[in-house]
């Protein structure tokens, strides 16, 4: 069954159509990115996910009940690492994770329990008694996805969750997703790290100006694209720009090389951000 | 739990903050004490009291009443519009209505620590001032009240330099004109009428007659109970707004 349904969902700021007509199904243990350029309206539909604002037309059900800021079932399963810090900047990092708690109502024993758990594994433990304006932006993140994780949810809403985090503290916030997804949480997650949602996702949606126009598993748009690609520098109306070129096997590829007369290339597997790139510029042309 | 929840937080920010906002506190009604007691001095005599007598209960509502409105209402914008984290509120599974209890009891207690520092002010002054439990009473109400619509205005704008129109058109024209400095009989009946609506002057006249003659208006307690509950209804109802 899917977890998460959108049904014709529009979301309109004044005039300005921000979600146009989405629909989307995800089912329960998806890790879905949700990719597009900025603007593109990623925020808004999460924003609308999690209860923050109400469709302008079009329903979303979450677990088969229509979300809504009031259906706290839900929201007691629900983790959200918002793309602008939301912390309480006077609070220490172990005081906002209490905080955080107390409000999802859970007792100090088993917070303690889980605070320390989490400031562990975030790496924040020589921090815990920081005022969180103290912070630097990457520690700042780190504390959020701690305080998404709280409660334990199960379905999990990140929004450009590593953005400003260092590669350290990347590849050690991909580990925590990683254990998310084989545990069997339902992510959904933008990012404009293509790379990191190549390595997480088991489905991509490509938004642009409020439409989805791509939907598949990261293989299947690779392989729609060309498993292989050359990239090159080239001369174009007298710029030396990089191009690129897809082919569905190797041998094409390489059979593609003698033609390229020019000074560097290079033969290697076409990854998602090649996807990306070509759909979005063709898009913007 | 909810309103533990804030209570514990904002105990925090003030133990925090204690000396800076107890001296910031103390700064006004100082001036006022300054400048009304010594200023105008100690021997004028109005409704039958010492002017420090008349004025001391009006400071006490004014300051109640500012103190409040804006603890609460710089807070919620800072959280709201600043740092976000009020959408933290919005998406955890919280009762609006017991969040928005928590965060005005806390803004009415800023507003109750500030009038016991008057209160303190005025012993150093000299000035015995005669307070009760109806006196305490009508502090709190005042000052729950100005919490809750400090609490629903900062929620119902979205951006911080709206604030200051609450401030111009509400605020200080009450603090002008609700009796707090002057004695009302002497106002046109229009005008008296239109400023017996309002809630400070039933704060403010209450505890002057508790001040000087040990005795108030009994519907004054009720008219406080009635903005209270219309005004916290109003910042729960602000609460359940889109933010943007
Ligand atoms: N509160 C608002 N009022 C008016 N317009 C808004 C509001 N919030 C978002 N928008 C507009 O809606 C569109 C989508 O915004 P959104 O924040 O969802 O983009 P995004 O895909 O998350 O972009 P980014 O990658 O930059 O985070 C943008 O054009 C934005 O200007
Ligand atoms: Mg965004």
């Amino acid at each position: 069954m899917d977890l998460i349904e959108i049904v014709n969902v529009t979301k309109k700021f004044d005039n300005f159509t921000a979600v146009n007509n989405v629909n989307l199904k995800i089912k329960k243990g998806e890790f879905l990115g949700l990719l597009g350029p900025n603007g593109a309206g990623k925020t808004t539909i999460i924003k609308m996910l999690t209860g923050l604002l109400k469709p302008t037309e079009g329903e979303i059900y979450i677990d088969g009940r229509k979300m809504s800021r009031n259906n706290v079932e839900i929201k007691k399963r629900i983790g959200i690492v918002p793309q602008y810090t939301n912390l309480d900047k006077e609070l220490t990092v172990y005081e906002n994770l209490v905080f955080a708690a107390k409000l999802f109502r859970i007792n100090k024993k088993q917070y303690s329990i889980k605070i320390k758990e989490l400031l562990e594994f975030m790496e924040l433990e020589e921090y815990k008694n920081r005022q969180v304006f103290k912070l630097s932006g990457g520690m700042q993140r780190r504390l959020m996805i701690a305080k998404a994780l709280i409660n334990e949810p199960d379905i999990i809403f990140l929004d450009e969750p590593t953005n400003g985090v260092d590669l350290n503290g990347r590849r050690r916030i991909w580990d925590i997703f990683k254990v998310m997804k084989t545990v069997g949480k339902t992510v959904i997650m933008t990012t404009h790290y293509i790379e990191e949602a190549d390595y997480l996702c088991s489905m991509v949606c490509l938004i642009n100006e409020g439409k989805i126009f791509k939907n598949d598993t990261p293989d299947n748009l690779k392989r729609e694209q060309g498993r292989y690609t050359i990239e090159y520098f080239d001369n174009q109306n007298g710029q030396m720009v990089t191009k690129y070129r897809h082919f569905k096997s190797k041998e094409e590829a390489l059979n593609h090389v003698p033609k390229i007369k020019n000074f560097h290339y290079t033969v290697r597997e076409t990854t998602l951000e090649d996807v990306f790139y070509n759909l979005t510029s063709r898009k913007v042309v | 739990m909810e309103i533990t929840t804030v209570l514990w937080r904002e105990f925090i920010f003030f133990k925090r903050r204690f000396f800076k906002i107890t001296a910031s506190a103390l700064i006004n009604p100082l001036l006022y004490l300054i400048a009304f007691g010594w200023g105008l001095g100690r021997d004028i005599q109005i409704e039958g009291a010492t002017y420090m007598h008349f004025v001391i209960p009006g400071i006490i509502a004014l300051t109640t009443m500012n103190t409040s409105f804006s603890a609460i209402s710089t807070r919620i914008n800072i959280s709201k519009i600043h740092e976000k984290s009020f959408e933290f509120y919005l998406t955890s599974p919280v009762n609006m209505y017991l969040l928005t209890m928590g965060h005005v009891i806390a803004g009415a207690l800023r507003g109750m620590y500030a009038a016991f520092l008057i209160l303190i002010i005025s012993c150093v002054f000299g000035i015995h001032i005669r307070i009760n439990l109806a006196f305490i009473l009508i502090c709190f109400l005042n000052s729950f009240l100005f919490a809750a619509f400090g609490y629903g205005a900062a929620l119902s704008i979205d951006s911080h330099y709206d604030m200051s129109r609450f401030t111009v058109y509400i605020m200080t024209p009450m603090s002008f004109l609700c009796g707090t400095f002057f004695s009302l009989d002497s106002l046109p009946f229009w005008a008296k009428t239109f400023i017996n609506i309002l809630p400070l002057t039933h704060a403010s006249v209450s505890l002057r007659n508790i001040v000087i003659n040990g005795q108030f208006n009994h519907t004054s307690i009720i008219i406080l109970l009635i903005y209270s509950i219309a005004f916290y209804f109003f910042g729960a109802a602000m609460s359940y707004r889109e933010m943007k």
